[in-house]
């Protein structure tokens, strides 16, 4: 699941560094996404994923790393990779 | 003596550029208006000529980062389209609140909430200025 993260993040986050780089928890927003920017994440994750994000999870900390956006998918029913 | 109780200054800011959304509407259509925008704010923004519809577009989504920067909502869990840009008949905005975003200001005490927008070439912006209680 963090390999479809990290593309939806490469094309729709516009961080300012590698996200190849950056570690499963590492901060998305010290490394540069915009409010508006995790708008456009939201909506890659909820078409590739075919999921909603209901409004408890339209929060900052849901997406404020790879490893959250994991953790709120796995809540909204993906399957957790082991 | 009469003591009035302590007034709380509520503030918040957003710039947006306005290629950006620009931008997510190539990318992502009509889903990504209907997912931030109402649709009284989308039918308004819509009619107007194209770039001004994007920087319409634009000036109400700083709005809506800029409220909830005001109610310091980050974590509260709110849809955009609970914070709604409303225009009066003589063209004077207003922000109407409802859903989670009505929930976030009685948590706050708010008892005012005042907006101002502009826009100027590339980019939009937003003020939003409250007093709580």
């Amino acid at each position: 699941m963090t390999v479809e993260i990290r593309e939806i993040l490469k094309s729709h986050a516009r961080l300012a560094v590698d996200v190849d780089a950056l570690d499963d928890h590492a901060d998305l927003y010290r490394a540069g996404m915009s409010s508006h920017a995790t708008v456009n994440v939201l909506l890659a994750l909820e078409s590739t994923f075919d999921v909603e994000f209901p409004d408890h999870l339209l929060k900052r900390s849901v997406f404020e790393s790879i490893e959250s956006i994991r953790a709120a998918l796995a809540e909204l029913g993906e399957p957790v990779e082991v | 003596m009469k003591v009035l109780p302590a007034l709380v200054l509520l503030t918040g800011v957003d710039l947006v550029a306005v290629a950006s959304i620009r931008d997510s509407v190539r990318r992502f259509g009509d889903r990504f208006l209907r997912r931030v925008f109402t649709a009284e704010e989308i039918e308004y923004c819509k009619s107007r000529a194209p770039q001004a519809a994007m920087e319409s577009f634009a000036a109400r989504f700083a709005a809506k980062e800029a409220t909830i920067k005001a109610l310091r909502a980050a974590e509260r869990g709110i849809d955009l389209r609970a914070i709604e840009v409303v225009r009066a008949r003589d063209g004077a905005c207003a922000l109407r609140l409802t859903g989670s975003a009505a929930k976030a200001a009685r948590a706050m005490g708010v008892r005012e909430l005042s907006l101002s927008m502009s826009h100027a070439g590339d980019y939009a912006v937003a003020l939003v200025v409250g007093a709580s209680s």
